[in-house]
């Protein structure tokens, strides 16, 4: 009895909280999933029924395995688990195969994963601390991170109701951004390089780490007034850092390279056919540069300055994934890209560097990098917004006037995720949740911001 | 009120996850020819839209009441027929007489959904936001952790179709609390036109009312009151009944829809007193018919008049609270042709006193639920029933510490205690008791409910399981009825936090 007092006394809240929000996502299970949904079964399908050689290469379904070696192993450990649910999903052959059993496990493996992700933000509450001693738990900095990172809908759009396994994902990287902050950074740069061949959409904040990591690592000490000091350079940190990153790489891309598969796997990581936006455009500067461009056309065509005969039948619009021209504004190639990338992240790259100011503005630069490369990057999914959504929870705890930016990106770009739900015959319940959802969120948010602005004076 | 942003979050946390309960299947879903409730209701709408009044409450080749017949009063009927205008707006196929029996679509299910969530949203959590405000002696953090608590109940979110009349009643305790008396007593009205059961908690309401009549004094005030109150029940009782007054033969055929007499004393397997006794003394056998409606009638006066005169004498919105629980309680426990669901009718005061005696309310509301458990197996509610009671659980226990506010004071067993005391000195251990037969009680509903999915029961006992349910249920609900009961309970000062 006493057990269960202390259990559901006064600092259980986190738990109150993780649990509450594993409930939810246990409510969420009949609910809609996408075909990333067959897309996992397949994958799961792949690593169990294949040996290694053929998993790059197999192309039965049209969901081919797209993801760094470590995920492909991942989903090959959790296939061992799927064959006591339902052997059938693991057949290659059994394509859209969705039983009632097949669901629930795959349902539960994402709810189970998630398990990583609350241990993070676990380690993430202990780098916060309120300023003041806070008597109220709805003001503690700590709590409200953890409602805004447990309870964070556009998580559980994506991962329990469209259907992915961002969960843990993010986990790693709030864990590696925690390890950072707490400044054991072989292990933040460890779980980095870990969760880089898990999913390769976090090259777009590499750039950051490898900044930070070389700037405040490996240069062990600073002048006095703030700039590099030369001579501080450490060797041994560097090649430690190297030698991690290598062999971690060497983990997971030494198979393939023994099977001469190299060019194969990076074929399909990084489809660049694919096209310039997904067939559900990402709100970043090219789909506003694609709609310019068929206004430009429409004009065009109305004022006869342009010939209806050498305008491409392929249009942007058509929902289509695959590569064409534009018809007014020049072609954007995937150089083109990179480079607006490149220039977009450069003055927070530069500031990083020159004017260093320790975990926190590098986290600050992750979030610019990530944001930069949703902007600008070639084939963006809406979904990579969380990229910036969930490292700027941690920042918006911090200062009012992040707060702010939070608010107004956070809103936007969850909203920005409901087209995700729209496919479903039943949409319109899923949008009615969503909004619900998402109306809390607000509400959620700008009662933290308002707690913030009460915490710190205004201007700080 | 301050914090307002929160209640609001509670609210919303509230619908998101009613909504997504309601995404689950609904009862009797694809299973001709009766399907289920969800069909009765739809059935309503078709009834009521295409046949004039006159005929909703009788038997005839457009209606047939075997088939999910009209049995609550009009105010059900004027709500199915104001579903059904927005139902024919929408899609005429719904309710078209007679070719839409068994009508099921996602559309449909959509709208019936919505409909529910409406009328929760209009009436039913406005009241219970406005209770946990108008609560007293406690902080806002705790009033909106009430609230929390209150609308994750899972047995009013797992049971199909909305629940108008709960809300209305909600709003007229509120009413009678605050002393809007004429209002309340309206919305009290309201609420027994639209499910008869609702008399369950008439007499509270009656006795609390009279109370105050009597100390404003019989001559002055207290006079004039009684004769408004009196006239405001009299007018909405004829607003309602009004087309049915015409005739005598309608009036009574309404009647006989609501108060079937010749069911007999239960019916499948419920957790009141009669289901319990008839495993070892088959009571339906041994009485016959006109001494069993006696003998049920007699036990359930005789449970209520203590909780009863005592509130007619000493009215206060706390001693109104705790005997409608009691009231409620006991006629579950004896009335005659008692449903499963009416245990919500129980729950709903229960719910009200939830921040007075956490514990003990907590307790009864999980066992509450899992009373409902036959009926929620039967409708596929398996996982939304086990995930809304572990979210009510988890909810109640950290708002209230519920663990840790269990002395014998805290209890409200002081006197009981206190009196058992006299004959043994040694019985100071009873919180300790109490706590160890929760721990078991729990342990138990978790080991039933496991058995009845996985296994079968043996061939001979074929109910075996409902019955065992009902078994806990009775003890769980008589132990509380003995610390609510007890009209010596209410002369304690209140407790405070």
């Amino acid at each position: 009895m006493a057990a269960l007092s202390v259990m559901t006394g006064g600092g259980s809240w986190f738990l109150a909280l993780a649990l509450g929000v594993t409930l939810l996502k246990c409510l969420l299970i009949p609910t809609y999933h996408s075909t990333d949904f067959e897309v996992h079964r397949n994958w799961l399908a792949i690593t169990h029924s294949l040996p290694i050689s053929q998993w790059y290469y197999e192309a039965t379904s049209e969901w081919t395995l797209d993801y760094p070696p470590f995920f492909a192993w991942f989903e090959y450990a959790l296939s061992h688990v799927a064959k006591y649910f339902d052997q059938e999903m693991l057949n290659v052959h059994n394509l859209n195969y969705s039983s009632s059993r097949t669901l629930l496990f795959q349902r539960f493996s994402v709810i189970f994963t998630d398990a990583l992700f609350v241990y993070a933000v676990h380690e993430c509450c202990k780098c916060v601390d309120g300023k003041k001693a806070c008597k109220e738990l709805t003001e503690k900095p700590k709590f409200i991170l953890s409602v805004l990172l447990l309870w964070n809908f556009g998580l559980l759009i994506v991962d329990h109701i469209h259907f992915q396994y961002n969960g843990f994902l993010f986990g790693l990287m709030l864990l590696s951004i925690a390890r950072l902050f707490q400044k054991r950074h072989m292990e933040g740069a460890f779980l980095f390089a870990v969760l880089l061949h898990f999913k390769h959409i976090y090259l777009y904040v590499a750039p950051a780490y490898g900044i930070y990591l070389l700037r405040s690592y490996c240069f062990t000490a600073n002048k006095p007034d703030g700039s590099i000091r030369w001579n501080s350079f450490s060797f041994v940190r560097l090649i430690s850092l190297g030698l991690t990153v290598f062999l971690v790489s060497a983990l997971s891309l030494g198979p393939f390279l023994a099977l001469n598969q190299l060019p194969q796997v990076f074929s399909r990581l990084f489809p660049f056919k694919r096209g310039l936006c997904h067939a559900y455009w990402a709100p970043n500067f090219w789909a506003v540069y694609n709609a310019l461009d068929k206004v430009l056309s429409v004009i065009g065509l109305q004022l006869k300055l342009l010939d209806p005969k050498k305008i491409p039948k392929a249009s942007m619009t058509s929902g289509l994934v695959q590569q064409f021209q534009h018809t007014v504004l020049p072609s954007v190639t995937p150089l083109v890209t990179l480079i607006c990338t490149l220039i977009a992240i450069l003055p927070s790259i530069f500031c990083l560097w020159f004017k260093p100011q320790g975990p926190r503005g590098f986290l600050r630069c992750l979030i610019l990098c990530a944001l930069s490369s949703f902007m600008f990057g070639w084939h963006v999914h809406e979904k990579a917004i969380l990229l910036a959504i969930l490292p700027m929870s941690l920042l918006s705890v911090g200062k009012a006037g992040d707060a702010s930016i939070f608010l107004i990106l956070s809103t936007t770009g969850h909203y920005s995720l409901f087209p995700l739900l729209f496919t479903a015959p039943g949409k319109k319940n899923l949008f009615l949740i969503g909004w619900k959802l998402s109306t809390s969120l607000a509400w959620a948010l700008w009662k933290s911001s308002v707690n913030l602005y009460s915490l710190s004076p205004p201007g700080s | 009120m301050e914090k307002w942003y929160l209640m609001t979050a509670v609210v919303l946390l509230g619908l998101t996850v009613r909504w997504t309960v309601s995404l689950n299947s609904y009862s009797g879903a694809g299973k001709p020819p009766m399907f289920g409730d969800y069909e009765a209701q739809r059935h309503w709408q078709e009834i009521t839209f295409n046949l004039p009044i006159k005929q909703w409450y009788f038997n005839s080749s457009d209606n047939n009441l075997q088939y999910w017949g009209l049995d609550y009063p009009p105010l059900t009927a004027y709500h199915s027929l104001l579903c059904a205008y927005v139902a024919q707006f929408i899609n005429p196929d719904w309710i078209a007489l007679h070719s839409s029996r068994g009508y099921e679509s996602q559309a449909h299910k959509l709208f019936m959904r919505a409909t529910v969530l409406i009328a929760d949203l209009l009436i039913y959590i406005p009241a219970v936001v406005l209770h946990c405000c108008c609560l007293k002696e406690i902080s806002t953090k705790k009033k909106i952790a009430n609230a929390l608590c209150i609308l994750l109940y899972p047995g009013l979110i797992l049971i199909d179709y909305g629940h108008f009349h709960l809300g209305l009643a909600l709003w007229g305790v509120l009413g009678v609390s605050c002393d809007w008396d004429l209002l309340g007593s309206l919305a009290f009205c309201l609420a027994v036109n639209y499910k008869q059961m609702e008399l369950y908690h008439s007499l509270p309401f009656f006795c609390f009312l009279l109370g105050k009549c009597f100390k404003k004094g019989l001559k002055g005030k207290g006079f004039v009151l009684f004769v408004k109150l009196a006239g405001t029940v009299v007018a909405s009782f004829t607003l309602c009944w009004l087309p049915f007054f015409t005739e005598r033969a309608q009036a009574l055929q309404v009647l006989r829809r609501l108060f079937p007499v010749d069911r007999g004393l239960f019916e499948d397997k419920v957790a009141n007193i009669w289901c319990s006794v008839s495993v070892f003394l088959k009571i339906k056998d041994i009485l016959p018919h006109h001494v069993q409606i006696i003998v049920s009638f007699c036990l359930t006066l005789l449970s209520l008049l203590p909780a009863c005169v005592k509130l007619t004498l000493q009215p206060s919105p706390k001693g109104f609270r705790f005997t409608l629980v009691s009231c409620a309680l006991s006629f579950f426990l004896f009335s005659f042709q008692v449903h499963e669901k009416s245990i919500l009718l129980v729950s709903l005061p229960v719910c009200l006193v939830l921040s007075e005696i956490p514990f003990m309310s907590t307790w009864f509301l999980l066992v509450s639920t899992f009373s409902m458990l036959p009926l929620l197996l039967k409708d596929d509610l398996l996982m939304p029933s086990v995930v809304t009671t572990m979210a009510f659980f988890i909810a109640c226990a950290t708002s209230f510490s519920i663990f840790e506010k269990t002395s014998e004071e805290e209890l409200r067993l002081k006197s009981f205690s206190v009196s058992v005391r006299k004959h043994l000195p040694r019985f100071t251990f009873l919180p300790r008791i109490i706590q160890h037969l929760f721990i078991i009680s729990v342990i138990t509903m978790v080991l039933l409910t496991l058995m009845t999915v996985t296994l079968d029961p043996p061939q001979k006992l074929p109910d075996l399981f409902s019955v065992l349910d009902s078994w806990l249920i009775n003890s769980v609900t008589s132990l509380r009825k003995s610390g609510r009961g007890d009209p010596r309970q209410r002369e304690e000062a209140p407790f405070t936090r």
